[in-house]
Order: structure tokens, then sequence, then C-alpha cells
């Protein structure tokens, strides 16, 4: 490439012409790393973990990684709407346990497994829209709001639950986890298609522009006519429907309905979103930078229990690697 | 209080009476009566902190004004959020709230006006379509833009003014609100916005402008508020006055 550095813009009225950065331009540019932090991550940890234990890279071992990270991949696209509008859902892992609770009681109550899934989807979703509006409506910082429904809702499963796992033995959830067409498992494709739709989402609709800008400049998009408050509550609305997909997708996994939270889901979908370059300030996020984020954690976990490195070192990793990419990310303009 | 004169409520594109804005214990302003008149220019001056903004904002429903009426294009119309009022056909550019950083500079120019293509029940944005009008509007206005893709939080001061003018001006409203659109703007920039402001008129497009610049003002504009210290205290014919009544008026010196 040769394009010439260009200084002066254009001054021609209206000018057409794109002027884009050179190649050499983008590499020294530190906001270029930030923001393909996550892309850079995983090829790193697959080069590296690729040579020093050629499993890794076995067909069935990458099959086996995309399977695990589908649930934290979902996650993250529920997080980053929410981080999008520059809010936070710290009630995303509990959410996650009300959803199994309810689709583990409404089964086992007999109603058929699809009411069960329905249920804990609309319950999860309910959550989400409470965090919205009492956000919105009443005033109160995100992570006051959501910390709060972090523990009541921890409170609402383990009475719902009696403190005891449900089984849930349904074949259409069994073969949801264990099932699958052309190269990947059903949950994989679920997660493909959560990715799809929150990119066209985001990108493609008013909606996802409406939502950069309530992130961006909540008064100014204000003034020009957006329903912030809307938007925000269905932002968390979105997180927590993600929760509820996420849920069927444990349930279908492990086989029962625990009420038990997974706090390193919380983090790890906060991580992957840091990871994929959305800005913890709101106002601009991606789909496949935290997807990629939450691919990268989990070929972390997975490549570390391949070297024998004991599950003890596993969260010290994951804390240091999201250390060092806010780090990388203070410089993205 | 000079006299006010009144005009009969369907020559006034948008009138208000009585109007007040407190923020906790600051009054911003206090029982305002102004009216402008349809497809003239109405300028509102006053010195920094008169309430002119305020006023402006809660014209056009940014703030929900504490008492008093608002009418618009004849009718009692209070707009209880913005959106309702650029449904109706306003379009204001903003002292402080204009421009979001991070979408680019067509995105800013089509917010919340996006274009969309209607796919089956669904409406996906036509970037093409928005990023070429984008392009047109402002060559219309002589707006020099590197790229209509370019994030606007890399823009100059008055780059970013001549984009939310140009978003006021180009989307076809019945009345133009505009709050010091030239304050960050250079000579050249300034005389085109002094002609766009000329071509609205042309148009018979109604404009209210707030401004410092009392030549400005009297060059473009048809009638003049003045406010003082929260209270609108006059209003004068443009072409029946001086330079020096304004100034006076503002400063309360007469
Ligand atoms: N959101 C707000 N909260 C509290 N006070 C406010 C707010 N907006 C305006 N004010 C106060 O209201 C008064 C009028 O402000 P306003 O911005 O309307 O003045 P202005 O006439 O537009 O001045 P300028 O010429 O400097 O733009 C000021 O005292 C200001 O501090
Ligand atoms: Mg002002």
């Amino acid at each position: 490439m040769s394009t010439p550095e260009q200084n002066a813009p254009v001054h021609t009225a209206g000018a057409a012409e794109e002027s884009r950065p050179s190649l050499s331009a983008l590499l020294l540019d530190p906001s270029f790393w930030a923001d393909w932090a996550s892309v850079v991550g995983l090829v790193g940890l697959v080069i590296v973990f690729g040579i020093s234990q050629p499993i890794f890279l076995s067909i069935a071992n990458l099959q086996a990684l995309l399977l695990a990270a589908t649930i934290l991949v979902v996650l993250s696209i529920g997080q980053t709407f929410v981080v999008a509008t520059a809010g936070i859902d710290l009630s995303l892992a509990a959410a996650v346990m009300l959803g199994a609770i309810i689709l583990g009681l409404v089964n086992a109550a007999g109603y058929g497994i699809f009411l069960a899934c329905v249920l804990a989807v609309a319950a999860t979703s309910a959550v989400g829209f409470l965090n919205g509006v009492l956000i919105t409506a009443g005033k109160i910082p995100d992570f006051v709001v959501t910390l709060g429904t972090l523990s009541g809702i921890t409170g609402l499963g383990l009475i719902l639950s009696g403190g005891e796992p449900t089984m849930v033995g349904s074949t259409f959830l069994l073969r949801l986890a264990s099932g699958s067409f052309g190269p990947f498992g059903y949950p994989v494709w679920v997660a493909i298609a959560a990715v799809i739709v929150a990119h066209i989402a985001l990108y493609h609709t008013r909606f996802g522009v409406h939502l950069l800008a309530t992130g961006g400049q909540v008064e100014s998009a204000g003034a020009l006519g957006i329903r912030t408050n809307r938007v925000k509550i269905a932002a968390y609305t979105i997180s927590g429907f993600c929760a509820g997909i996420a849920s069927l997708l444990l349930v279908a996994r492990i086989g029962s309905a625990e009420p038990q939270i997974n706090t390193s889901l919380l983090l790890n979908s906060v991580a992957a979103v840091v990871l994929g370059g959305v800005s913890l300030f709101g106002g601009r996020a991606s789909i496949l930078g935290p997807a990629i984020g939450a691919l990268m954690l989990t070929a972390l976990v997975n490549g570390l229990t391949l070297l024998s490195v004991s599950a003890f070192y596993q969260p010290l990793a994951v804390g240091a690697i999201v250390v060092l990419a806010a780090l990388i990310m203070r410089y993205q303009k | 209080m000079s006299a006010v004169d009144r005009i009969p409520p369907s020559e006034a594109i948008l009138a208000c009476d009585g109007l007040s804005k407190h923020f906790g214990g600051i009054r911003a302003f206090t029982d305002v009566a102004f009216q402008a008149r349809r497809g003239e220019v109405t300028a509102v001056i006053g010195d920094n902190g008169a309430g002119k903004s305020t006023l402006i904002r809660c014209l056009v429903g940014v703030h929900v004004p504490d008492a008093g009426r608002i009418f618009f294009d004849g009718r009692p119309h209070p707009f209880a959020n913005p959106d309702e009022a650029r449904k109706a056909g306003i379009e204001t550019v903003h002292q402080n709230l204009a421009l979001i950083d991070e979408l680019t500079v067509a995105q800013n120019l089509f917010l919340n006006r996006e274009i969309v293509r209607r796919i089956g029940p669904f409406a996906l944005l036509d970037r093409a379509a928005m990023k070429q009008r984008a392009r047109a509007m402002l060559s219309r206005l002589s707006i020099n833009m590197p790229s209509v893709n370019q994030r606007v939080r890399r823009l100059s001061g008055g780059q970013r003014q001549a984009i939310s003018i140009c978003r006021a001006a180009g989307s076809g409203a019945k009345l133009v609100v505009m709050d010091e659109p030239t304050a960050a703007l250079g000579v050249q920039e300034t005389a085109n916005v002094e002609a766009l402001i000329r071509r609205l008129r042309e148009q018979e497009v109604s404009v209210i402008l707030v401004s410092h610049n009392f030549d400005q003002v009297r060059r473009l504009s048809d009638q003049i508020w003045v406010m003082r210290a929260g209270r609108m205290v006059a209003t004068v014919r443009s072409s029946q006055t001086t330079g020096n009544e304004l100034v006076a008026l503002v400063t309360g010196a007469a």
C-alpha cells in the first residue's frame, strides 16, 4: 500500500473520499490492539497451547472447547447490551440459576419441557426488565440494583428449590446437549445464532444505534427524542433473556437444575466484554469481540487443564488477563 | 416592561405565556410570554444566564416547564418529550446537547430519523442510503468533512456545530430552533450558516435564533425578543431598532 500520509482533511465540499489509514499506521496504533484484544489473545493462546500441547488442536478438543464456551458466549452477549448503555448487570449468573430452577420445577410438576423452557426464559427476562425499571424509573445506580436482584433471586431460588437440585430427565434437552448438526453440537449453533441475531440488532437496526447513543451521551440522545429509559430497560431485558437461554444450555448440559450460582460466569462475562473492546463507559460495542473474548477465556481454561495446571491457578490466570486487557483498553480512543 | 404586542394565535408558529422554570432553588426564568411568527426569523437575545437556553429547552420538550402554556401551530401543545416535538416538526440545534461522540457523522445526522428498509416484519438500517444523503446534506451547506464514516469525537468544535445545524436544517421541519449556532464557527462558516438561515426563511420555514451577536441578529431576524435575568423584558421589530437600543435593553440601562 502506498497511501501517502494525509494530515489535512480533504477540503473539497462534501468530499466523498474516505481516507483510510495505512496498514503500518494501523499496527502501530495502540487503539487497534485494544479493539482487537480478544482476537489477538485468542490467536496467541491457540499458538502457545498448540505448540506446548498438540492435543489442544485436535478436532475433538476444539469441539469440546466450543461446546464449553457456549454458555459464556450467550451471557457475554447479554452483558454487552447492558455495558453498551454504560451499565452493568451483576445479576446475570444468579438469573441463570433462577432460570434453571424454574425450568426444573415446572418440568418436575409435569407441565412439559417446552412450557418449562418458556417460563424459565420469561422469568429471567422479567428479572432483567425489573432491573431496567428500577435503574431508570427508580434512578438507582445500576450496580446497586443488580447487586440487589442478585441477592434477591438467590434467595428466591433457594426458597423455590428448597436448596435441593432437581433432576431434569428430558429427551429434548438431552438431544440439545449431545446432538450435533454438521461440525458443531446444537449448543454451539444456539450460540452462533445468538451472535448473529445480536450483531444484526446492534449494527443494523434503529434500536442498536439508539442503544449506542444512549450509552454515549444520554442527555444528547434524549434531546434528539430517543427514549433513553426505554432503551436501557430493553438492554437489561435482553440481558435477562440471554441468561434464560444460558440456563437452558446449562440444564441440558448437566441434566439437573442446581440451586447454585456459578459466580465465575458473571466475572467471565464482564471479562469477555472488556476483552472484546466494549467500552465500560458505554457507547461503543461489538458482538463479535465479546464472543471471541468468551472463546478466549474458555480456551485459556481448556489449555491450562490440558497442561495439567491445577484448577486453582485458573482464576488467577483469568484475572491477570482481564487486568491486562483493561490496561490496553486505556489506549482505546 | 415594554408592551409586548400580541399577534393573532393563527399567525404564531410557536407561542407561550406564563412560562416558568426552576431548578431546585435556581430560577431559570419566570412568567415568560413569547411568540414566534410563522415564516419569520425570531431572535432571542440576552446576557449569559438570562434563561434563553432553558426557555428553548422547555419549548421543544427537553424540560417540562413548572407553569405556563405552550402553543404550537395555534394549538395548545406542551411537548412531553423531544420526540413529540420532532414529530410535530420542530428541529433544534442545542447549545450543549448535540452530537454523540462515538457515532459517525452519518449516524449523527440521522439519529432518531434513521432510514430503514423493511424486510418482512423487520426494519433494517439502510446505511448506504443514509451515507449518501448525509454527503448530500453536508455538501449543500458547503461543510468540509473528510468522511461521513468518521466518528464525531475527532472533529473540531466548528465541524461538530456544522453537523448539528445540518441535521436540524436538512430534515424538512416547520420550525428550526437554533441556540447560538455560530458561536464556535469561523468567518466563512458563519457566513454559510447565515446564508442557510436566509434560505430557510425563503422556504417559509420558521426559525428561532438565539445569539449574542447583535449585528447578526439585526441582519437575519424579523423580530427580536430580549431576556434579562429570567424575564422576557422587551420585543422589537428588527427593522426598527439599533444596536445601541439592543445593548440598552439587554443590560437594562434604558
Ligand atoms: N439543568 C440545570 N440545572 C440547574 N440549573 C440550570 C440548569 N440549566 C440552566 N440552569 C440555570 O438557569 C439559568 C439560565 O441558564 P441558561 O442556560 O438558560 O442561560 P442562557 O441565557 O442560555 O445563557 P448563555 O448565553 O450563557 O447560553 C442559569 O442560572 C443556569 O445556571
Ligand atoms: Mg444558552
